[in-house]
């Protein structure tokens, strides 16, 4: 009996990689910088407030940003519990700073620390103060604490990569399916445009545009999702009734997909939708998790459990496996091909509202090439094209992995032209990693 | 004179070929241990052994399809090393697999000279390969269109074809895998005139069979191999075929086929008036319970295509299909299953195994919703199910996630058995039941056969060899050009040539 481990990285040895291009990019990334926002005014007050008993008079400077305005609230409310005095609290720019300056020194009034984010302090406003303005004493400039970290590893920068590409690892669990089976679908990069686009057409025409409800914008990306399964539909049937090749159906589709998206948005970008659209692409509202990557989770957990513990799986491999033996086993291989292609459709329809969320638009444009890295993405995780292998799970190690090469490269400023270049050769060498290993 | 003395003092000429020592593995499967070949010009030597003994290895390896980890390979006395495909043609040695390597697209003579084309300024000549192979092809004395492409000749044929390949590149070691599993009698007979003509042109024939009769008819030599290694090698005037079948299995058998006591009941299948096309016209017939029914007949003569309609693989135009006297609307295999009737297919690698999945799943897939509950597959008690039949049916492998393709072909046989079995079937269709498995689990089958009768099931046995039919079956129906020509009710008492007669009238 081999040990839960080594079939662990039997089935997903992309883990591996994956975690070797993490970690090459987080020691490239490797810089100092300093916390920012409520930890860094948690910090600060802290260190203010020392010792105990300490009763500063702090002028608090920021930029007008949402950031450090979350930093300049907190530090000031944090050191008014504690015995600090606020003297006040400036958002803008170096000229906001010096007029601050200037009304507390024209009412006389002393400052013992000027507490700033890492960007305010470095204001030229604040070099040799105790000589420009002496009527304040010699206030201290402060700024959040330094300290090393790779970049690459910041919170924000992993939920970016996860809310980057949660589209395209969405829109990979249909096409898993549908590679395990046996074929293809090229359709899905139209199809996630066709969706944006009627999601954000019914919207505008169909319910009361910027003003539409929630009930009015859930029911516009239902449909659009609806119209997707049915294009799905459509390929899968001629795939299962009539025998064309997947390839030459999902062709055509992405074709009649793309234009009718074009024809639908009259070549133009939709952008008539309320502000609260963009709930599903840009909110955070679970552990602070964007609400994409929570529902691509969600869907990657029942895709798996489909996959590998219900009689649905078990077919969509067996048909892909041998489909003349699946069919003399008494499996309906007609309707698990259908699923397939419905399910593929119907996801890339989902993938096409999160983006329409996230750019709160919608545009014929969108989707553009993402067949492609779709089907890379499920390449790279393991799956065989000839169909019968594939794990779903692997397929998510593989939208990572493309993701986090993506990320690193725009991390390490490499060119987007030269980045195309990495790309391909990096789907290249995962297969050709793959094919070795199981030689 | 110095010649004669140089002759004299010669010692005697090298075999044509000799395999030393050679080792092979593969993860997690010693399949070759050290084994030992020799082959001689002029000679057909019969490589004997259950499945899995690793006699196709061992042909792959001097096919240079399989790299030998160790061991030793000399031909007429200097070593050669067999690394690929194209060293083993250079050194002359021609490899037909059971499996085909004809490209269907390709007509016979491109196909001759597949790799080595003839050209002309660049350019392939046809004519000149066309004119060629008709050489060959008269050379063997067959009558085929070398402009015939491969996917349109039958599988006889197909073979001559490789037949005429080796020749083509003037072979002197040919090796035959099962050449005869597909072939009718008649074909079977023109086989061996012509591989007694090869014999007379000096060639050395490495003849792989699990027909035993046919071993004693044609071969100078048999060895014979058991679980990777190397058991015996005998001239065939000093083995009998008793002798021969407890070599290859390592134990002492009794009998070919297992005594049988049939309790026929009821009938269970009715077949009436069954039609499609030119292969099947008007067919009709009763399984009953606890019966097995032989249906036999040439290559071509329609029984696999009666059984196909009978499962629902194939659409019918016409007929009826009742069981236990109530009438079945069966249109596809899931019907056909779900009223209680199992086809076990000729060809399990094409038709009965997903040969990329495990053995679990495979076993598991027409059983799945016994196995599951509102869809959610209970995986612990399918493992249990999986064992149980494994111990039941002594399926060799290493655990339920060993790859079915990984395995021998009589423990494939097995797992198709097993899925079977667990489904619970009522009329159980064999076709071609024992084809490539070997003699020890031949009679494994046959017991099993025996057993699902004993028990009440009707079992419908397609088959191809006489021997098979006579020892197994109660009744046997002979089929001939899409109709039954003729039954005979005693089996046991049947002789072969009866048999023949009804099947070529």
């Amino acid at each position: 009996m081999k040990s839960t481990w080594s079939r662990f990285l039997s089935d997903y040895g992309m883990v591996l990689a994956l975690l070797a291009l993490c970690s090459f990019f987080s020691v490239v990334t490797y810089s100092e910088q300093s916390l920012s926002g409520e930890a860094a005014a948690s910090q600060m007050s802290a260190s203010l407030l020392q010792p105990a008993g300490a009763s500063p008079r702090v002028l608090i400077v920021t930029r007008d940003q949402p950031e450090d305005l979350l930093f300049a609230r907190r530090l000031e409310k944090e050191l008014s519990g504690g015995k600090a005095v606020v003297v006040a609290s400036v958002q803008g720019e170096p000229k906001d700073a010096r007029a601050a300056l200037e009304k507390i020194a024209g009412l006389g009034g002393r400052l013992d620390v000027i507490a700033c984010t890492s960007a305010s302090g470095s204001w030229q406003v604040f070099s040799g103060i105790g000589s420009s303005f002496p009527a304040l004493g010699s206030p201290r400039v402060v700024t959040p604490r330094r300290y090393k970290w790779p970049i690459f590893l910041k919170t924000e920068n992993l939920l970016n990569i996860a809310n980057q590409i949660a589209v395209i690892a969405i829109v990979a669990i249909g096409m898993t399916f549908v590679i395990i089976t046996g074929g293809i679908d090229l359709s899905v990069g139209s199809l996630i445009a066709l969706s944006a686009v009627i999601a954000c057409w019914v919207i505008r025409d169909a319910t009361s545009g910027v003003a539409a409800t929630s009930l009015g914008m859930i029911g516009a990306c239902v449909a659009a999702i609806v119209a997707c399964a049915a294009v799905g539909g459509f390929s899968g049937t001629m795939i299962t009734r009539f025998g064309i090749p997947p390839f030459i159906v999902t062709l055509a589709m992405m074709l009649v997909g793309s234009g009718s998206a074009y024809l639908l948005a009259k070549g133009q970008s939709i952008y008539q939708v309320p502000d609260s659209f963009v709930w599903l692409g840009r909110g955070a509202d679970l552990f602070g998790l964007p609400n994409a990557v929570v529902l691509m989770l969600l869907l990657y957990a029942a895709a798996h459990t489909l996959m590998s513990r219900t009689r649905l799986g078990r077919y969509l491999y067996a048909v892909g496996g041998n489909r003349e033996a699946a069919r003399l086993s008494g499996v309906p291989v007609e309707r698990v091909l259908l699923f397939a292609y419905v399910v593929s459709a119907a996801l890339a329809g989902l993938g096409g509202v999160i983006m329409a969320s996230q750019l709160k638009s919608g545009s014929a444009t969108y989707g553009n090439m993402y067949e492609l890295y779709v089907i890379a993405a499920v390449v790279v995780g393991g799956a065989s094209l000839s169909g019968g292998e594939g794990k779903i799970l692997g397929t998510l190690i593989g939208a990572f992995t493309i993701a986090v090469i993506q990320n690193g490269m725009n991390l390490t400023n490499v060119e987007s032209y030269t980045q195309k270049v990495v790309l391909g050769v990096v789907i290249l060498a995962a297969v050709l990693l793959d094919r070795v290993r199981h030689r | 004179m110095t010649h004669a003395a140089q002759t004299v003092a010669s010692p005697a000429p090298a075999p044509l070929l000799e395999m030393r020592g050679i080792h092979k593995s593969f993860p997690g499967v010693q399949a070759l241990r050290g084994v030992d070949l020799t082959a001689r010009s002029g000679e057909v030597l019969a490589l004997l052994g259950e499945n899995g003994a690793g006699k196709s290895t061992l042909m792959k390896v001097l096919g240079g399809a399989h790299r030998a980890d160790a061991g030793e390979i000399r031909i007429e006395g200097l070593p050669r090393a067999l690394n690929s495909p194209m060293d083993s043609r250079n050194a002359r040695i021609a490899v037909i697999y059971q499996e085909f390597n004809l490209v269907p697209a390709l007509s016979a003579a491109e196909n001759v000279f597949l790799g080595r084309e003839i050209s002309r300024a660049g350019f392939v000549d046809q004519a000149e390969e066309r004119r060629a192979t008709s050489e060959l092809f008269q050379r063997l004395g067959i009558a085929l269109d070398p402009a015939m492409p491969c996917r349109e000749l039958s599988t006889a044929q197909q073979q001559l074809v490789e037949i005429a390949k080796a020749l083509a590149f003037d072979a002197r070691i040919l090796v035959m895998d099962e050449p005869t599993a597909a072939l009718t009698a008649h074909e079977t007979e023109r086989l061996f005139q012509i591989i007694a003509d090869l014999k007379k042109a000096g060639m050395g024939i490495i003849y792989i069979s699990h027909r035993l009769d046919e071993i004693f008819r044609i071969a100078d030599s048999v060895t014979i191999m058991r679980d990777g290694g190397h058991v015996a090698d005998r001239p065939i005037g000093a083995i009998t075929k008793q002798q021969m079948i407890e070599l290859i299995v390592g134990r002492e058998l009794q009998s070919e086929f297992p005594p049988r006591d049939a309790r026929v009941g009821d009938p269970r299948l009715e077949a009436i008036g069954l039609r499609r096309g030119k292969s099947v016209r008007d067919v009709s017939f009763a399984v009953h319970r606890g019966e097995i029914l032989a249906l036999t007949g040439l290559v071509g003569s329609g029984r696999t295509e009666t059984v196909r309609l009978l499962f629902g693989a194939d659409p019918r135009d016409g007929g009826e299909i009742r069981l236990d006297g109530r009438a079945l609307d069966i249109r596809s295999p899931r019907d056909a299953i779900a009223a209680g009737i199992g086809l076990l297919t000729e060809d399990r690698k094409l038709q009965g195994l997903v040969l990329g999945r495990s053995s679990l799943e495979n076993f598991s897939l027409p059983n799945l919703v016994g196995f599951s509950k509102r869809g959610f597959l209970r995986l612990s008690r399918e493992r249990e199910e999986f064992g149980r039949y494994a111990k039941t049916l002594q399926v060799k492998v290493s655990g339920p996630d060993q790859r079915v393709g990984h395995l021998s072909g009589g423990n494939q046989q097995k797992v198709v058995l097993a899925k079977w079995l667990a489904r619970q079937c009522d009329v159980l269709i064999f076709d071609e039941p024992t084809r490539g498995v070997d003699v020890g689990a031949k009679y494994e089958i046959y017991l099993l056969m025996n057993q699902l009768a004993a028990e009440g099931k009707a079992i419908l046995m397609v088959s191809s060899e006489l021997p098979e039919v006579l020892g197994m079956a109660d009744r046997v129906l002979v089929m001939r050009g899409g109709r039954i020509a003729g039954e005979i009710r005693d089996a046991r008492r049947a002789t072969q040539e009866q048999v023949m007669k009804l099947a070529f009238d």
